[in-house]
Formats: C-alpha cells, structure tokens, sequence
C-alpha cells in the first residue's frame, strides 16, 4: 500500500509506468507450484508463447483511467434513458414491426453479450502473461457492462409490448437461441487461444460491424434513441475490443512459426461459424426494419469483401489467406435474408417475435436490391403466403426442421452454385449419421467429432422429452406436445409470436398511438 | 485428430443415439424444388413403419398446404437415399428400405416444380 508519508505528496505515477506496473509488476513466476499446474490451459491448444512479455495492449488502459472513462459514459447513459422514458420515447419509432429487431436483440445478442464476459473472465485467469490476463478481464468487465445496459434500456419496451419479458430464460431453451449460445459455448469450451481468435479476432474484428452497425443505426433510422445510446455507450468499448483482436492474432503468429496453421484453422472455422451466425442479422435488415438503412446485400460488400479483404491482405505477410469458404458467403449474400425471414414466416407461432410479409413499397425495395434473385426466387413465395393470408389461412409449418449440427440453424441454406437446391452435406462417425448445411460445418465436425457428437439440437432434444416443464405428463389424453414446448419456453402463447397483422402489439401500437401499425 | 482436448483419450457422448428416442428413431424428409416449407422436416418414426405409410399418409400430412401436394404422382417420383437414388419397396419397412436412424430421405416429383416455377 501507498500510504502517504506525513507531510509528502504521494508521487504521481505516469500513464506509462502506471500501465507497466499493472501488466508487469503484479505477474510473477510462482515457486510453491510449478507454471504449468497454475496455468494449466495455455499449452493443450499446441499455440507456443516465447516472451509473454511481447504483448503490448494497444491502449495501454490503467484501472483509474477505466473507471473514470466508463463511469462518465454511464451517467450519460442513464440520463437520456429516463429522459427517453418520461417522454414516452417508445411510440416515436418507425412503427411496432420495429420492436421485433429489439427482441431479436435482447433475446440472441444481450445474452452473448453475458456469455462474453464469462468467456473473457476465464481467459483473464489461464493466461499466464499478465498483459493479456489484464486486457482480458477488462473486456470481461466491459462485456458484463454491455449486458447491463442493454437489459435496462429494453426492459423500458417490456412495459408496452410482448415478447421481452424473459430472455435470459429462453437463450437456454428456444430453438433458434441455440444458434447463437452454440457458437459462444462452442468458443468458451475451447481453449483460452482458440477464445481469444474466435471471439476478439474473427467475431469482434472482422464480423462486428455487420452486428452492431446494423442494428445501432437501424435503431436511429427507425426513431429509437434509447438503443442509439446505449449503442455509442459500447461503441468506443467495441472499438478497443477490435484493436485488442488484431493484437491478439499477430501477438501469437509473431510467436512462433508453428502456430500460423494452428491460427488459420480457426480463423477458417471461426469465420464460418460467425458468419452463419450472422443469418439473424441479414433478415434483421432486410425484413425487420420499417425503416431501412442498406441490404444486408450491400453490408456484405462493404464490411466484408472491401474491408475485410484489405485486412486479410495485411495479413498476408503472416503467412495467412483469406478465411476458406468465403466465397461461399458472397455467393450466398442475394438469398440469405429471404431464405432466413421465410423460415422464420413458417414457425413464427415458435418464436417469440412476429414475422410478416412484406408490403408492396418493401417488394419493391428488395427486387431493387437483389436483383438477381428476389423477383425470381422469392416473391411468387411471398405473394403466394399473402394471398393465403388475405383468404384467412395464414400459413404455418407445423413440422420440426432438420438441423445443421454445427450452426445448429435449420437446414434451409441452397447450394453454393444452385440456389433451389438445398445444401445437404452429411459425415458418418460412431456408426451415427450426422447433418450439416454447408461445406464450412462439415469441415468443422470433421475436424473435432467428439466435440460435436454432444450438440444439444433442440429438435432432437424435444423429439426426447428433454423440453417439458417439469412435471409434465405427456400420457394425458389430448398432449400437445408443440404447445407444451411453448411453455417451457416461457413464452405467452398467443401474445409472443406469430403473425403480426394479428398480434396484440400491433393492436395496441395503433390504440395508444393512433399511427398505423405498419406501412402501406 | 478427433478433439484438442486438455486430457488425452477425450471422447464426448452422442447425445442424439437411437436408444434415446423411446423405441422410434428419426427420418429426415426433403421434397426437392419445394422451398416454401423452408427446410427439411425431421420426424419420429418407428423403424417398422412401412415405407407405404410415408406415401400414402406421412408426407402428404407434411406438406399439406402446398397447392402441388395433391398433384403429386406417386408412381412417378424420384426417391433419394443419403443423395443418392433408391428404390424403395413400398411393403417394407423403413430399416429393410436402409433407412436407419437419422437416413436422410429427398423426393423428387417430376413436371412439379414450385409456386408459378420458382421452386417454392
């Protein structure tokens, strides 16, 4: 402890030796156990670290300096949301279609969000330099900041509208939530290296902006403050988070010369896994937004085939390519969105979010941005869905999907080279069959089957029995098994989900605000 | 190389073995050039079920709200195992067809190709 002498002024330390005391002065070689029985979990991946003492944080980020920079941003946070909330800010969106995105968000992203500082935290403790240990356990505080704010910014909408009343509940249970927590528990049970590669670097680095820039300014386009605000309240936290990721790659590729095939594994795997992930944002922008900001189309070209090009040539000096399968993605950019919003029109009354066709100005709107596919491919579907819908029988599919057992996403994705055919793909181990969606999943079971013979698919669990409350007796005359799996959800069936047109929240956006609860 | 693993001989459980399915084991159904039922269905079946159950009651069941379902003959389709074609015994069951636990099953119904063409 520094107490200060009688009569002295303590010395004031500058940034720079503040920064090295804390990375450097607090780690030590541990005598009683030997390194290797402290640290455990640094070695199994077969990465190899020379000089621990080469990691330079970009930001060079001090604990005072840390509090002081997130307290000032919490203030202004918490300000404009009671100031959002007093003036009733949530009827200033575009239209109650839109509140659809913020479930989507708080539901599959503000629980990753959570998972991140779990992940980050566990990082901090099994590196054995403490740089790296105290980057990590920033981004873990950071993480767990991020979860927070965006739980008290929404839970503003669950006052007025449905679908927002228990995410952390359904992350672990619903269907299509097993997208996004099988990517993350996919990443935190790996080891401390693949974490960091996966999440700072190919999420955070490459992919982020096609998470977060979408969603922040489909927010602002669409008139929700609140999300615009607690989104720059992460946006400088992000942009170190990315910096940190590109460090953290080229830390370990400068390491040793054995771990360049090791990294371009993951990088390759981590790219595809992030990128189907992603799946939930190109409907987001294409379909969920009154308001639109670009095609997810046109995010694509711009985050990816420009900037990530640009990247992944720097890198090139390295000894590393561009992700494999990338060109798959390019090719899949003009179907994504609508092979997504269509499987989710067919099992909305499943999720907890409404889904809807889309009106003639947004039919308009997407022949305009895909041309190549959207007249041909999609709209004979989408009008055919509306005429049904107009003559009162709304479709739905009544049938589980098949699943991909890697992205866990419903086996709806099309040939690379043929976008009316489904992509089947399949690998024979333990005398079992197992499914993918794509070259990139397949690729990623091949390599580690015995990790992904566990998948918990939530098809084959609720075919099981796995999905009841308990106490639930299936024996019963009458058992609606896909009811029964609603409420285990925790879902309100008949209020979350389903068709829009329909739903109590667009009947109530048009009550309390006299606005149209869609556009014309 | 089956796992990078902290302990060496890791090995994971098969969550989704057919003794885990209460005596039925699961059939995943694919009708080709029809992508308004947005992807393959995966249903429990018992492994004695005939085939001629698929045709006659199973499937139509599944697809009912597609305008082609009615249309479709029978006689005339296309059946694919695992992506490669098969002609399956309609007397028999579903384990004598190779079907197993987890089979794959596509269709393909010539002269049917979708909504107004678009294979939806």
């Amino acid at each position: 402890m520094n107490t200060p002498l009688a009569g002295k002024r303590p010395k004031t330390l500058s940034l720079k030796e503040n920064y090295a005391l804390l990375t450097r002065g607090l780690g030590w070689n541990t005598t009683y156990e030997p390194m290797d029985e402290v640290f455990p979990q640094d070695k199994f991946e077969g990465i190899k670290i020379h000089d621990w003492n080469k990691w330079e944080d970009p930001f060079r980020l001090t604990m005072d300096a840390y509090w002081k920079y997130q307290g000032e941003k919490e203030r202004k946070l918490y300000a404009i949301i009671d100031a959002f909330q007093q003036n009733n800010g949530q009827f200033n969106v575009s239209d109650a279609r839109y509140i659809n995105t913020l479930k989507l968000f708080l539901t599959g992203v503000s629980p990753l969000e959570y998972a991140a500082h779990r992940g980050f935290a566990m990082a901090g403790r099994n590196f054995r330099g403490a740089g790296a240990s105290i980057a990590a356990q920033m981004q873990a505080i950071d993480e767990l900041r991020h979860a927070q704010t965006q739980a008290h910014t929404i839970s503003h909408y669950n006052k007025f509208f449905n679908g927002l009343h228990d995410y952390m509940h359904m992350y672990d249970r619903v269907w299509y939530l097993s997208v996004p927590k099988s990517y993350f528990e996919d990443a935190m049970t790996a080891g401390p290296f693949e974490f960091v590669t996966a999440i700072s670097f190919s999420f955070e680095y490459v992919l982020t902006n096609l998470l977060f820039m979408p969603f922040m300014s489909g927010a602002a386009f669409n008139g929700d403050m609140a999300t615009v605000t607690f989104g720059f309240s992460a946006q400088s936290d992000e942009s170190r988070h990315m910096t940190l990721g590109l460090e953290v790659v080229k830390f370990i590729l400068e390491q040793d010369p054995g771990n360049i095939p090791i990294v371009q594994r993951w990088l390759d795997k981590w790219f595809w896994r992030g990128y189907r992930l992603l799946t939930l944002v190109a409907m987001m922008m294409d379909y969920m937004l009154p308001k639109r900001v670009m095609s997810w189309g046109e995010a694509w070209e711009m985050y990816f085939e420009q900037n990530g090009g640009a990247l992944f040539n720097d890198l090139s000096r390295y000894g590393i390519r561009m992700p494999k399968y990338h060109e798959v993605a390019t090719k899949e950019k003009d179907r994504l969105s609508h092979d997504a919003w269509g499987a989710f029109y067919n099992y909305t009354h499943a999720a907890v979010f409404h889904t809807w066709m889309p009106e003639d100005s947004e039919m308009k709107w997407l022949s305009e941005k895909y041309p190549k596919t959207f007249d041909k491919l999609y709209r004979p579907r989408f009008e055919f869905w509306r005429e049904q819908q107009q003559k009162g029988q709304r479709f739905y599919n009544n049938t589980l999907p098949m699943l991909c057992q890697i992205c866990q996403v419903p086996m709806f994705f099309t040939e690379p080279d043929d976008p009316t055919k489904i992509c089947y793909r399949e690998s024979d181990y333990r005398d079992n069959k197992f499914h993918f969606c794509s070259d990139g999943c397949k690729d990623i079971f091949d390599h580690e089957p015995e990790k992904y013979v566990q998948s918990w698919l939530p098809v084959h669990q609720i075919y099981q029995g796995n999905c009841f409350r308990p106490g639930t007796d299936p024996s019963v005359p009458g058992f609606d098994p896909l009811l029964e799996v609603l409420h285990y959800y925790g879902f309100h069936v008949g209020e979350d989900g389903g068709e829009y047109q329909d739903s109590p929240d667009r009947k109530n956006w048009e009550l309390w605000t006299g606005k149209p609860g869609a556009a014309a | 190389m089956s796992v990078v693993a902290l302990s060496p001989g890791y090995t994971g459980e098969i969550k989704d073995r057919v003794e885990n399915f209460h005596g039925k084991q699961l059939l995943f159904i694919g009708w080709e050039d029809h992508l308004m039922y947005c992807a393959p269905m995966c249903i429990p079946v018992p492994p004695d079920l005939p085939f001629g159950a698929l045709i006659a009651e199973i499937i139509p069941g599944l697809y009912a709200a597609h305008p082609d379902t009615a249309k479709i003959d029978w006689s005339r389709v296309v059946w694919l195992r695992s992506g490669e074609a098969f002609a399956p015994d309609a007397a028999k069951s579903l384990t004598d067809n190779g079907l197993g636990h987890k089979a794959l099953l596509r269709f393909r119904t010539p002269g049917l190709d979708g909504i107004n063409g678009s294979c939806s």
